[in-house]
């Protein structure tokens, strides 16, 4: 295995071409996508197109202080508290329309010949993660830890492909992978559909192929996916089921294939290639960079990879600084888990324990991989007049692995209609993002409280 | 109402409330590009389970998910007959 470069620059080589829709960059001949000079800035990355972001991860890491990335729904009434929170002197972008006033902008552009400002420090990669009130959490990672569990060891022919968003946790992993090992990658693009992807995908010769079980039952869906023949399949953001693992051994035999198991907090936990759901019981205890434990019936995980602290403190802290995520190093996934004896699939005829997972604790629903708070929901429902309390809450679901479902008390039971409930979810519709809307909104005489007078969460 | 008839209306609702405008519903129309995301599907299915009692992907022993219309619908029919 190669050294690990110390920057990202630093590694990038071989015949490397990163795919976007609309351009592509070749990575050996990479020069300048940036003007200015950000060394020691507290850059704060917003684009419209992915290719752009990973031009400026490039040309940042090992210059900047730090960079915090912004995801592509991140609410623009939010960004005065990210600035304020992360310190931010500089914003990042291939758009001037997204400059904030009073803080220096830089364009981001296609590189253009030029020398690479000489790398002075190890960057500080701030990643958001969903936050109880709205307002995003930011969590600082290293280079090191997001690139932990990558093995460096690909072949020249590797073209990896993701429909993720490399702007989320799990899209950065799959671009440092490639940048890393110096192979292809092919980015998605939001206002693409899956049929035009996956032709795109095909026509790079895609190789390595990612994406959450929910990316990939669309894919399923869709006849355009006879244009990709990869070699590698992984699922990961959500709980693979073992209807989606075995429907895709069916339809691409040949590939190897993998679930891979990781929180934006934890860092990356381990990867599943037995092709069956859950994970053997034997992870929990061996040796390796990371640890696991199970306790009060969910996973605990440590690791170096494990975020190093919160930014800015998280949003209820009342703005206390810099929290160190756990004092001892392991982190709470939140991930319920139960130990049975494998009856996996069809295709298992192992008896080994195993552990599956059984839900969240807190009640964090994952819609295709986005989390969502159910109080958050909750919140901007009962900020409508008329209506008295709601509970929200995960339902499974065989295409996206949960919709949002929300129950609503009304203050005045004549309201019971569609007009009150299009309402409702109409000022869902200002406040969240689509996949946080409740999917079904129902209304209920009461909602069942607990003896502390708390909403009750289980129904 | 029969099992086509209650999908039919269910894609009809499902798209109205989500503000999609279907492209067209005939058997051949491939779901994907009927002007519906996988939320919309999500929803349908759940829908559809609370109104037949029966999700096909769920229950199912076969590993393959409908492309068109026409195979979701018979998705539903043969599962409704197992």
């Amino acid at each position: 295995m190669p050294p690990r470069p110390e920057t990202l620059r630093a590694a990038l080589g071989g015949g490397a071409t990163l795919f976007g829709r609309r351009h592509s960059v070749q990575l050996s001949a990479m020069g300048r996508a940036l003007d200015g000079d950000l060394t020691g800035a507290h850059v704060l990355l917003r684009t419209h197109d992915q290719l752009f972001a990973a031009l400026a991860l490039i040309e940042l890491d090992g210059v900047a202080a730090r960079i915090v990335i912004a995801p592509p729904d991140v609410k623009p009434e939010h960004l005065p508290s990210v600035i304020e929170r992360a310190a931010v002197d500089v914003v990042v972008s291939d758009d001037p329309a997204l400059a904030v006033d009073g803080v220096r902008f830089e364009q981001v552009h296609l590189p253009q010949a030029g020398a690479a400002i000489p790398a002075s420090r190890k960057t500080e990669w701030v990643l958001f993660t969903s936050g109880t009130t709205g307002l995003p959490k930011m969590v600082a990672h290293s280079l090191e830890g997001l690139s932990g569990a990558i093995q460096l060891a690909a072949g020249d022919d590797v073209v990896w492909g993701t429909f993720y968003d490399i702007r989320r946790y799990g899209g950065l992993q799959i671009l440092l992978r490639a940048l890393l090992g110096q192979a292809s990658l092919i980015l998605s693009d939001a206002d693409e559909n899956v049929a035009d992807f996956l032709a795109r995908l095909g026509r790079h010769g895609v190789s390595h192929l990612t994406g959450t079980p929910s990316h990939w039952r669309r894919a399923l869906m869709s006849p355009a996916n006879a244009a990709i023949a990869p070699r590698y399949v992984r699922l990961s953001g959500e709980i693979a089921d073992q209807a989606i693992l075995d429907s895709l051994k069916a339809r691409f035999p040949d590939a190897a294939m993998g679930h891979a198991y990781a929180s934006t907090e934890a860092g990356v936990g381990f990867e599943v290639t037995d092709g069956l759901e859950g994970f053997p019981a034997s992870f929990v205890g061996r040796p390796g960079p990371v640890e696991m434990k199970v306790a009060d019936g969910t996973l605990h995980v440590r690791s170096p990879r494990t975020a190093s602290q919160y930014v800015g403190g998280g949003p209820a802290s009342g703005g206390e600084q810099n929290i160190k995520l756990k004092n001892d190093g392991w982190v709470d996934t939140g991930d319920m888990v139960e130990l049975r004896r494998s009856v996996g699939g069809s295709r298992s005829d192992q008896k080994e324990e195993r552990y599956f997972f059984a839900g969240r604790t807190g009640g964090i629903i994952n819609v295709g991989g986005l989390k969502i708070n159910p109080e958050e929901v909750e919140a901007v429902i009962n900020r409508h007049p008329g209506v008295r309390m709601s509970r929200v809450f995960g339902r499974k679901s065989p295409i996206t692995g949960a919709i949002v479902i929300a129950e609503v008390v009304l203050a005045d039971a004549a309201n019971d209609d569609a007009t009150f409930k299009q309402a409702i979810l109409e000022a869902c519709r200002e406040k969240l993002p689509a996949f946080k809307v409740p999917a079904m909104l129902r209304f209920v005489p009461a909602l069942e409280l607990t003896a502390g007078g708390k909403l009750s969460r289980h129904a | 109402m029969s099992i086509e008839t209650t999908v039919r209306a269910e894609f009809e609702q499902v798209a109205r409330e989500q503000e999609k405008v279907l492209s067209g519903l005939s058997d051949d129309t491939v779901l994907l590009e009927s002007g519906l995301d996988s939320l919309c599907f999500a929803i349908i299915v759940a829908r559809l389970e609370d109104q037949l009692g029966v999700d096909p992907f769920t229950a199912s022993e076969d590993v393959y998910f409908p492309v068109t219309l026409g195979d979701f619908i018979k998705f539903y029919k043969d599962a409704a007959q197992a």
